[in-house]
């Protein structure tokens, strides 16, 4: 991918703690699936280095054997010089031919890593618990899927085949130079010695201010992300100019520090560069020396060839440590990749099934028919060997339920809670209260610390998750919308619904109206979460979809920004209309909601301090009548 | 546009004129280096000459050290250019945005801004210096090598005009047909990114209707089209390497099979022949990544064109000639009233208002959705300009004030609203820079604010989290009134400010107002009758329109719309628990 020149920091300390079991660890992934590819692009790599050290050691042949003797003959041969250069020619060929091979294998293996690598991800990803979710900001959740993916890409397509025919290269043309003149190597590599400590010396320099470029960007980031967020209450408080002189100071910061940063990296490559060409003049003359007094059998071929090879010799010297780099920064993206593969999904043991059932002789029995419109808990007894079938009613019952996000904080105490079929449960109390924990409790987005819940008198913790949440309808607070048609939005509630059904569930939920007044109507697309409808459309569609679903028990959250009165109307009325019949948890803010409930929940501080039919909370005179009346003490 | 980025060079001309020069200086050097080692092998080696060899080596010795002086100069400066040219353009796009009129920050979203002033400017500093440095080190390294294998035999330095050709062709054509795929495989990539986003916020959602293996399916499906993609893509640019080979090594083949018949012939020394093979890589090498730098230009073009664009966005709403910097009074009348947010749309969303409003009186204003109330009040600061008809304060058409002096005297509470990272104080002196703690004091306590504030640990010094995270809907909307009051305004508008404030604490609010600022002009938007029922009169919106404006009394006995959310809120539909929107 000819991506951004990314320069790769040098220098910056990666906090990576175990380096090589994590490069251990993403190889083996790779390996997992390519094993034979790998070991081809292995021989390929090798291949083409050879290849070309040939080429460069034929330069030393050509002088010396083709040339040299050729000189001062009068009838000269070029049958053996046009024999060599086939030959050459012939490696040079395979050479070509391996470089090729091996780029287009890394092509698949990079891609299909990465494939592999995303849809591990997001298959995992779809397992874990809602409590990950809750305890990982979602913009570090998605910068593993961006950023660390990207980065990985580079070093798996990259850095890592570079790195191996680097490594090749220095190796073969290290020996190779040992074979022409040992004292010449030796100043070669003091020469080398220098430049990695002159790079070592420059890239902490360049690090440390690198560091601060990104601390001061981060500055940056944040400052415009504010403003922009705030430039309308800017504009309306005349703050222009102070925006302005704020502005100006961290980006001058920034300005400063980038320029740092970037000076030290700019002049690492010319000054590597220069003590390349100063070995190469070194070698020159101390060879050209040797060759002329021919100390040790030096020839004039040799020093060419020597020489050439000086120049190979410095640039995989300087490309292992630039790779080097970006590994690391890879390897801290491959933790932060397999920490979320890592991660435990969710726990399911349970072993009661929901199917579809139908009643004979009174008797209920299990059946392959869809859609009876009766369901059955398939409790098997493993003791006995027996299968009970219970019918799916919706009957509810929390005992001595005590919760708590992690165990040193419990938020919920010792609630307690009936409800039969078909009641309305509501609960009220202020923020913080308990009133949403308690209804992420019956569909086992968490699990409780002490007490039992009882579905149609089934421990929750026996039912499938799946099943037991397939039992549920929720309407959450917040809607989240897919990019996809309305049509398709709805039908999320249940994949094989037919047109007419979702149609039939917007009717239901009051939602038909304004989803025929839409460009395309039902064929219309949402994109970014539904940012083209209004709040009060977005809830008509996630009832609808809860509609179609058409669960026996239903949780809702009512939302609370607000809506104007007449589509809040239409919201009021498509909730009614799916409540009925079916026994439903609702948190409640409006009057007439709580006031239609069969029994209210007053929650304070996680516990359950009041309950009963509105009219008899009324006489209590209790914290109920408080916030029924308005009247806060 | 590139015009309009090439201005905002401004005092780094210098350092962007010296980075070049540099940069040709340090190829310059670089190129004679092979140059010099042909004179130490024919002229000293081969002659015998060891004198020569120390000249020419100590020759070499100054020419590499001009090289690196050259060089670390050409990426200071190239540093100090770059930097300084993306410092200028933040510069110039947030100054200009300070400019911008509530329609163009409408137009660029603030997602939009955020990009263009952070990964836009980044991209364009990148581009900006490898222009600098490369991209006239390259064709410079080019050109030189070119010259100097010219100088040395222009026989068989053809083979490299004839290489460059080939090599130049082939590049051009993978490049241009490899970006088109990038650029598609791209916007799939953002999709399918995009996708993996909106699991994550809705993850309730899909555990809720077990929709996990059909999310892993739709995925599966979207990621395998991307490999794809991506695959087909990239198979275009495995020829670059292989292709590279082919010509680097076709060229040493050539030049030695024709270098040593010319050598034999003695038209041609040995030690020119190992200057030209040098060469050889000099010049591929330098094509090659021109060709990664043009491809890397035009990927940041669409930065280039972004950010010019926001530098180039002119206000639509400027300050008169000859402004009156003073506000008589808290008067408002619309005359004959037209707006709409673009120009030439066809339904206004305002249509043929007349309003008069006397100074010290409290309005309220009421209607569903969409009925263009927040753009009725936003015309009476001039957060937009009217299209038709004109909107007096004072007496006087706001088009006459200076905008200072107007917004001052205008304070509005916007919907939404937000506080920015400080302390209270520090917020609440967003109304009035020189505010006493005293003053802001007063105004939290006509806000209601005071309270919640004093039981605070740290009081008014208490920091307020970016986006005001650390405090309740209806303690924001609190503070952010009492921040208007600060101003000490004429005329004070809350735009549905009290939407997460209890029913109890929003009656006080009103009543402090009432008492305490009787002689400023007061506008209320609100969803609640509560909230509205005691103003001396009530506007009723209806699609851009006004329905009706009068009295509660006169309003329940004559306006349809009026009586209909008077009934229905009575009935029960209202608030419940003290705190409604406070999450």
């Amino acid at each position: 991918m000819p991506g951004p020149m990314g320069k790769a920091p040098r220098g910056v300390k990666s906090n990576v703690k175990n380096p090589g079991k994590l490069l251990a660890r993403t190889l083996g992934y790779i390996l997992k699936s390519y094993k034979i590819h790998i070991f081809v692009v292995v021989i390929c790599i090798f291949i083409g280095v050879l290849a070309n050290v040939q080429g460069t050691m034929f330069m030393q042949t050509l002088i010396d054997e083709y040339i040299l003797p050729m000189l001062g003959s009068s009838n000269p041969d070029f049958g053996p010089l046009a024999s060599a250069l086939l030959r050459v020619g012939g490696f040079y060929a395979v050479g070509i031919v391996s470089t090729y091979i091996y780029n287009r294998i890394m092509v698949n293996v990079t891609q299909g890593t990465l494939n592999q690598m995303r849809n591990d991800l997001f298959s995992h990803m779809e397992s874990l618990p809602i409590r990950y979710f809750d305890t990982h900001p979602h913009g570090d959740i998605m910068s593993v899927y961006t950023n660390d993916i990207d980065t990985l890409r580079q070093m798996v397509s990259q850095s890592m085949p570079q790195m191996l025919s680097s490594v090749i290269t220095i190796i073969s043309v290290l020996v190779s130079m040992i074979i022409l003149n040992v004292p010449l190597t030796i100043l070669t590599l003091a020469m080398v010695f220098i430049m990695l400590m002159v790079t070592r010396k420059l890239a902490s320099l360049s690090g440390k201010y690198f560091m601060e470029q990104q601390v001061n960007l981060g500055k940056v980031n944040a400052y415009i992300e504010e403003m922009m967020e705030g430039q309308k209450v800017v504009k309306v408080f005349c703050h222009e100019e102070k925006s302005k002189q704020q502005f100006d100071e961290i980006n001058n910061a920034l300005c400063e520090s980038a320029n740092n940063a970037n000076k030290f990296a700019n002049i690492l490559m010319p000054t590597n560069a220069q003590i390349g060409n100063i070995s190469y003049v070194l070698c020159a003359i101390v060879g050209g020396i040797l060759a002329l007094n021919q100390i040790g059998g030096f020839t004039l071929g040799k020093l060419a060839s020597f020489l050439t090879f000086n120049k190979s010799f410095n640039m995989p010297i300087n490309q292992v440590s630039q790779q080097l780099n970006s590994i690391i920064m890879a390897l801290a993206g491959a933790e932060r990749i397999f920490n979320l593969l890592d991660e435990k999904p969710e726990v399911d043991e349970g072993y009661v099934t929901l199917v579809n059932a139908e009643k004979v002789d009174g008797e209920l029995r299990e059946t392959t028919k869809q859609h009876t419109g009766c369901w059955a808990w398939k409790h098997y007894h493993k003791a006995d060997n027996t299968t009970d079938y219970i019918e799916l009613k919706g009957d509810v019952v929390f005992n001595g339920v005590d919760f708590g996000y992690d165990d040193k904080k419990i938020v919920l105490h010792d609630v307690k809670l009936y409800a039969t079929p078909g009641q309305k449960i509501a609960f009220v109390g202020s923020t913080g209260a308990g009133k949403t924990t308690i209804t992420n409790l019956i569909n086992r987005f968490y699990d409780i610390q002490d007490g039992k819940i009882r579905y149609d008198g089934i421990n929750i913790n026996k039912i499938k998750k799946a099943d037991l949440r397939r039992s549920l309808g929720i309407v959450l607070q917040d809607t989240n919308l897919f990019t996809n048609t309305v049509m398709e939005n709805i039908r999320y509630g249940k994949l094989d619904a037919t047109d007419a059904e979702v149609i039939a569930a917007a009717k239901l939920a009051n939602a038909d109206g304004f989803i025929r007044r839409l460009p395309d109507g039902y064929q219309t697309m949402l994109t970014g979460n539904g940012t083209n409808l209004s709040q009060g459309q977005r809830q008509l569609l996630a009832i609808a979809r809860a509609a179609v679903a058409d669960p026996p028990v239903l949780i809702l959250d009512e939302a609370t920004s607000s809506i104007d009165t007449r589509t809040e109307r239409l919201v009021q009325d498509g909730m009614d209309k799916l409540m009925k019949g079916r026994t439903t948890f609702v948190i409640a803010h409006r009057l007439s909601t709580v006031r239609n409930s069969d029994c209210i929940m007053v929650l304070e501080n996680g516990r359950i301090i009041e309950r009963g039919t509105h009219d008899q909370l009324i006489t209590e005179h209790g914290k109920y009548y408080q916030l029924y009346t308005g009247n806060l003490a | 546009m590139l015009k309009t980025l090439a201005a905002q060079v401004k005092e780094f001309k210098r350092a962007s004129v010296l980075t070049p020069c540099f940069m040709i200086l340090e190829v310059i050097m670089e190129m004679i280096i092979p140059f010099l080692m042909a004179s130490i092998i024919d002229d000293g080696v081969e002659k015998g000459e060891i004198t020569h060899i120390y000249t020419v080596g100590a020759c070499m010795v100054v020419v590499a050290a001009i090289g690196l002086f050259a060089g670390v100069m050409g990426g200071k400066y190239g540093a100090k250019a770059s930097t300084g040219f993306a410092r200028n353009l933040r510069k110039a796009m947030y100054d200009n945005i300070q400019t911008f009129s509530f329609a163009s920050i409408d137009k660029y979203s603030t997602a939009g801004l955020i990009t263009r002033l952070t990964t836009d400017v980044t991209n364009l500093q990148n581009a900006y210096q490898m222009i600098l440095r490369m991209f006239t080190r390259a064709p410079a390294s080019l050109i030189c090598a070119m010259i100097m294998a010219f100088s040395i035999n222009a026989e068989l330095a053809t083979i490299y005009l004839v290489a460059v050709l080939f090599l130049g062709g082939c590049l051009c054509l993978i490049m241009s047909r490899a970006t088109k795929y990038f650029q598609q495989v791209f916007q799939k990539y953002d999709d399918l990114n995009a996708s993996v986003q909106e699991n994550i916020t809705g993850i309730r959602v899909v555990k809720a209707y077990v929709r996990e293996d059909y999310e892993k399916q739709k995925f599966k499906g979207a990621s395998g089209s991307v490999y794809r993609m991506f695959i087909k893509a990239e198979k275009i640019l495995t020829f670059n390497a292989p292709l590279m080979q082919l010509t680097v090594y076709s060229c040493i083949l050539g030049i030695s099979w024709l270098g040593a018949k010319m050598i034999v012939s003695d038209s041609l020394t040995t030690g020119e022949l190992m200057s030209l093979l040098a060469y050889c890589m000099n010049i591929l090498m330098s094509l090659m990544m021109l060709s990664m730098i043009f491809v890397m230009v035009t990927m940041s073009m669409a930065s280039a064109r972004r950010v010019s664009e926001v530098i180039n966005e002119k206000t639509d709403l400027v300050n008169p000639e000859n402004p009156l910097l003073e506000v008589k009074d808290g008067s408002i009348r619309f005359e004959h009233v037209n707006f709409s947010y673009r120009k030439g749309s066809k339904e206004p969303v305002l249509k043929d208002i007349d309003l008069s409003i006397r100074a010290g009186e409290t309005i309220g204003i009421i209607g569903g959705t969409g009925s263009a109330k927040s753009s009725l009040v936003n015309l009476i600061s001039r957060l937009y300009d009217v299209t038709e008809g004109a909107v007096y304060v004072g007496g006087e058409d706001v088009r006459r004030y200076d905008l200072d002096t107007l917004r001052n005297e205008v304070s509005v509470v916007l919907q939404k609203n937000v506080l920015f990272s400080g302390t209270i104080l520090d917020n609440l002196r967003w109304g009035d820079e020189n505010a006493t703690e005293e003053e802001c004091r007063r105004a939290c306590m006509l806000a209601c604010a005071d309270e919640f504030i004093q039981k605070m640990p740290d009081g008014y010094e208490t920091y307020i989290e970016q986006g005001g995270s650390n405090v309740s809907g209806g303690q924001k909307q609190r503070l952010c009134i009492a921040r208007a009051l600060l101003k000490k305004p004429k005329i004070l508008i809350l735009d549905d400010s009290t939407s997460a404030v209890d029913t109890a604490t929003d009656a006080k609010i009103r009543k402090a107002f009432a008492e305490e600022i009787p002689d400023t002009t007061k506008l209320i938007i609100a969803q609640r009758i509560s909230s509205v029922q005691n103003a001396d009169r009530i506007i009723v919106m209806e699609n851009g329109t006004v329905h009706g404006f009068g009295t509660h009394e006169e309003l329940l006995e004559r306006d349809q719309i009026y009586r209909d959310v008077y009934e229905s809120q009575m009935n029960g539909s209202g608030d419940f628990d003290q705190n409604g929107g406070d999450r």
